[in-house]
């Protein structure tokens, strides 16, 4: 096993015939670190993961393992572990056989690969299911195999593509569990592709979110879900009331924006200029409905829209003006009610609107975005 | 980007490569292409140029040997109409019977596989059942005179007839096959979608089934004439060589074979295989004014 | 001949739909399974006219032989030299099964796998030797093979036969390998493993049905092409598909029914491999492979 110290991607692009999916990742990974790739399907997160394993050649950049050029290595000789999205287990070998896989491919010696792999077996609790194909194994069990058979060789940095996504709501939480558990015992290297933020800020201990093949923003989980570094990635963070407005004032660190007929204050993100162009953001859960006192930010609208979800109502409401707004809320409101809804400066982000007109989700004026 | 060292250019040129998606992996690729080219590729290439190196005369002196003698040109003419009405009707036949037999029914393994058995059997043994079967004093005449059909044996060998029904019988099994496959492509819900709609049987097979089904028609009707246009050793066995069934591959084979010039059995080679290019380009070109997508069914 | 579909599977159960249009449209259901009854009497009438005519010990004017026996198949045992035949036969066709596999195979890998400047260039000169009748190819072909000295023995008749072979194995396996997930691949390259590795433990234990499939196929087609073996093919060298055609061609000089005689050991040849082959592949996929995607 060829530990390192630090792992460094070094302007990591891939092209296909043209088309870019991943432009100048530049990305230092520290021994130990649980590092997740973040972002929406196209956004390139699963490419930068290829190319990592060396599964995908590079069309530009390097990657370094300390002082040791690894790019141009084959993925058998970098020595990582990876576990796939859809598994990818060997479908005619058995469970032991699949986890002693790479231990085989290593040629150690056969009381050696028999002690690890029962190791392996025991850490993912699959004692039972040792000699059974992966065809007869459930989705839960099979993901456990993938990755026991990819942590088996200790690896010195493990790459997991969406290992979760094809599990069942109640598995993936499980899972997600396990797997932080597995990073922490075996004192692992992982990076981690996702496209479920949720899941990213509860493994990670720091979050790259792509968009478009470029980064965004790099971040620890808390830097990502209180302060966005752009309307896209606060988009992508679970903001999703994004209405498109006009700034009237910059007063330090807090801006003035008219939107609809709303004068909204909030924190600016980035720079902006009076009379500029602006996208605000706020998450349903900031949207206080009939909040004693509070009158900055204040709108009156009347609720469409609601789904139960539980402890919390999702409401959708609308203002005179026409400014739709998502909303959670404890409290028992229906559609047709008249609602005073208002948002805490502190959490309402304003950031200037992109120049280019080619992102396909521009926010609209009347906050219809979505 | 620093530090990239000496590997440089190496790093650069793989990650052109890169980028048009070659690698290592194609050499997986050379040995097929070495092969084909060295066996199919430069021997008909070799063929072409043979053709214009004719033993006397200029270039293009045994092309024109061919068109000026009417028993030679005639050839062409002769194996079209063998090959166009026996492609032909193994298609046009095959349509309502698949389209009949598309469902599961018992026996439908059964049928399927009394199909390949004269597809399998080739048309050499063909030839000799036909011979028998066909023949003056073969069974089926002896049915026809049984039964006060005809007064005398009907001649179906030697001629024009015993090689058109030896196209059909190795013919029809395999332009079924094609075509029931095809058929079953298409996905039924389709068919029950138009009957809620109100499109009774008829209706339902001339607008939505034969429509999706057009180009896999046409493509069989290729693959088809493409046997039939090949008809060899019927022609010579249960046929007429000499006369009405002397076909252009028989022509071409008599060349190489018998009088040993191969210029000009390339030449005729090569003009076998343009007519029946020719032909394929019109039905393909036909095809393509039809929908060829997906037909919703799990083919 | 050849070109591909991987049958689709059958379709689910017969609805009431269909159960109404049955009822509706009896005359001509009648019609079409009339038709398929006179072609399969047609059929069996041909094959059965050999069969009986190579144990008939006298046939000539008569519903039936006037007597029965086995001595022509003796007869055509000797006459043709028919262990020989077989031999050559055989030799052939595990020549040409094992090589176009080997050669084949690979490259259908990377068709299946990669995408490349100039793939559909190189998926049609794939195609194109089956598209082609084989008299069109195989003249210049022979003539070539005979340049060189490789016509006239068991190599040149081996070599022939590959042309449409490899193509067809090409198509075939194309399906297979791309039915199995790249991933298994990257997975295995992950765990340590180089690329030979990944074929040999990874890729051909899962491709087994496939190639199984296609060595099949091939086979059964190389036993029945007539054309490419009759070009290139000298005295001890014809198979017995060309064997029993001159002796067609000959007949007169020998009896008819150790013609038929032959006829029959050939059929029962093809028929044995036939068996065998439909337990790996379904009837469709014997004699056509139209995958009609990409190419087009």
């Amino acid at each position: 096993m060829s530990a390192f110290s630090q792992l460094r991607l070094d302007g990591v692009s891939r092209r296909f015939g043209g088309q870019a999916a991943l432009t100048e990742l530049d990305l230092t990974i520290e021994a130990g670190e649980f590092i997740a790739l973040l972002g929406p399907s196209g956004c390139g997160k699963s490419t930068a993961l290829n190319c990592l394993a060396g599964l995908l050649p590079l069309t530009a950049g390097s990657i370094w393992q300390d002082e040791r050029r690894i790019d141009t290595l084959p993925p058998e000789r970098r020595g990582f572990g990876m576990v796939f999205q859809s598994y990818a287990l060997f479908p005619h070998l058995t469970v032991r056989a699949n986890i002693a896989f790479g231990l085989r491919m290593r040629r150690l010696p056969k009381e050696e690969t028999r002690r690890r792999t029962e190791e392996a077996v025991r850490l993912v609790r699959l004692e039972d299911h040792v000699d059974k194909l992966p065809g007869q194994l459930s989705g839960g069990q099979q993901q456990r195999v993938a990755i026991a058979r990819a942590v088996v060789f200790e690896p010195s940095l493990v790459l997991m593509d969406e290992p979760l996504s094809n599990l069942d709501a109640k598995l993936r939480l499980e899972m997600r569990t396990e797997i932080r558990r597995l990073h922490q015992s075996l004192g692992l290297t992982t990076v981690y592709v996702t496209h479920d933020q949720e899941e990213a800020l509860s493994l990670a201990d720091r979050l790259v979110v792509l968009r478009e093949g470029r980064v965004q923003q790099i971040g620890s989980p808390r830097e990502l879900h209180t302060r966005p570094a752009n309307w896209h990635v606060a988009d992508f963070m679970g903001y999703r009331n994004l209405w498109r407005g006009q700034v009237e004032q910059v007063d330090g660190a807090r801006a003035t924006v008219e939107s609809s007929g709303h004068r909204l204050l909030g924190e600016v993100v980035g720079s902006l200029q009076t009379r500029a162009d602006a996208v605000v953001a706020v998450r349903p859960e900031d949207i206080r409905v009939d909040g004693p006192g509070e009158t900055r930010n204040a709108m009156s609208a009347t609720v469409e829209v609601v789904e139960y979800q539980g402890r919390e109502l999702a409401a959708e409401a609308r203002t005179d003006t026409g400014l739709v707004l998502h909303l959670r809320t404890e409290q028992r409101i229906a559609a047709g009610d008249q609602v005073k809804l208002a948002v805490d400066p502190q959490r309402l982000l304003v950031y200037p609107a992109d120049a280019s007109a080619a992102t396909d989700r521009q926010p609209d004026a009347s906050g219809a975005a979505r | 980007m620093s530090g990239a060292g000496p590997g440089r250019p190496l790093a650069h040129w793989r990650h052109r490569l890169a980028e048009r998606g070659v690698d290592r992996q194609l050499w997986l690729l050379v040995p097929a292409l070495v092969f084909v080219i060295a066996l199919f590729l430069y021997p008909f290439f070799y063929g072409l140029t043979l053709s214009f190196q004719p033993t006397r005369g200029g270039p293009f002196s045994d092309y024109a040997r061919f068109f000026s003698d009417s028993y030679e040109r005639g050839t062409i003419w002769i194996t079209l109409r063998i090959a166009l009405p026996a492609a032909l009707l193994n298609v046009l036949a095959a349509v309502p019977i698949a389209y009949r037999m598309r469902g599961r029914f018992r026996g439908k393994r059964l049928v399927t596989t009394l199909l390949v058995v004269p597809i399998t059997l080739g048309t050499v043994l063909t030839a000799q059942g036909l011979l028998n079967f066909l023949g003056p004093t073969g069974w089926f005449n002896r049915i026809l005179l049984a039964s006060n059909l005809v007064d005398e044996p009907v001649r179906l060998t030697h001629n024009y007839w015993g090689v058109f029904f030896s196209l059909v019988i190795t013919g029809f099994p395999f332009a079924f096959l094609l075509v029931l496959s095809y058929l079953s492509g298409i996905d039924p819900t389709l068919e029950r979608a138009a009957a809620t709609l109100g499109a009774d049987w008829r209706r339902r097979f001339t607008r939505i089934t034969l429509p999706l089904l057009m180009p896999g028609l046409a493509t069989t009707f290729c693959l088809t004439f493409v046997l039939a246009f090949s008809v060899f050793p019927s022609a010579v066995l249960v046929g007429n060589p000499a006369g009405e069934t002397r076909v252009i591959s028989l022509a071409a084979y008599q060349a190489a074979y018998e009088q040993y010039d191969y210029p000009y059995a390339s030449a005729i080679a090569m003009i076998m295989g343009f007519v029946e290019l020719v032909i394929i380009a019109v039905v393909l070109a036909a095809r393509s004014r039809f929908y060829t997508g997906s037909t919703g069914g799990k083919g | 001949m050849a070109t591909t579909t991987h049958a689709p599977p059958a379709r689910p159960p017969a609805t009431t739909t269909d159960r109404r249009r049955r009822i509706a449209a009896r005359p001509a259901a009648w019609v079409v399974w009339g038709v398929v009854i006179f072609f399969f009497l047609n059929l069996l009438g041909v094959v059965a006219s050999v069969l009986v005519s190579s144990f008939g010990r006298r046939w000539f004017d008569t519903w039936l032989p006037d007597g029965y026996t086995t001595s022509w198949y003796a007869r055509a045992w000797d006459e043709f030299a028919l262990l020989q035949v077989i031999v050559v036969t055989l030799e052939v066709s595990v020549l040409v099964v094992g090589l176009s596999l080997v050669i084949g195979v690979p490259a259908a890998y990377a068709l299946a796998r990669r995408s490349f400047p100039g793939k559909r260039l190189i998926f049609l000169v794939f195609l194109l030797p089956i598209l082609m009748p084989p008299i069109t190819y195989g003249i210049p072909l022979a003539t070539v093979l005979y340049k060189f000295g490789l016509a006239g023995h068991m190599s040149g008749v081996v070599l022939a036969n590959l042309v449409p072979s490899v193509p067809f194995v090409i198509l075939t396996m194309t399906p297979f390998i791309e039915q199995i997930d790249p991933r298994i691949e990257s997975a295995a390259r992950m765990c340590g493993a180089g690329l030979r590795t990944v074929f040999l433990r990874v890729l051909t234990p899962l491709l087994v049905p496939g190639i199984l499939a296609s060595a099949i196929l091939v086979l059964v087609r190389t036993v029945g092409m007539f054309e490419l073996t009759f070009l290139t093919a000298g005295p001890d060298s014809q198979t017995l598909v060309v064997a029993l055609y001159y002796s067609m061609s000959a007949s007169g000089i020998r009896a008819q029914q150790s013609v038929d005689a032959m006829a029959v050991i050939y059929t029962s040849m093809m028929l044995v491999l036939l068996v065998v082959a439909l337990r790996y592949v379904n009837p469709t996929q014997l004699v056509a492979q139209v995958k009609d995607e990409p190419e087009h």
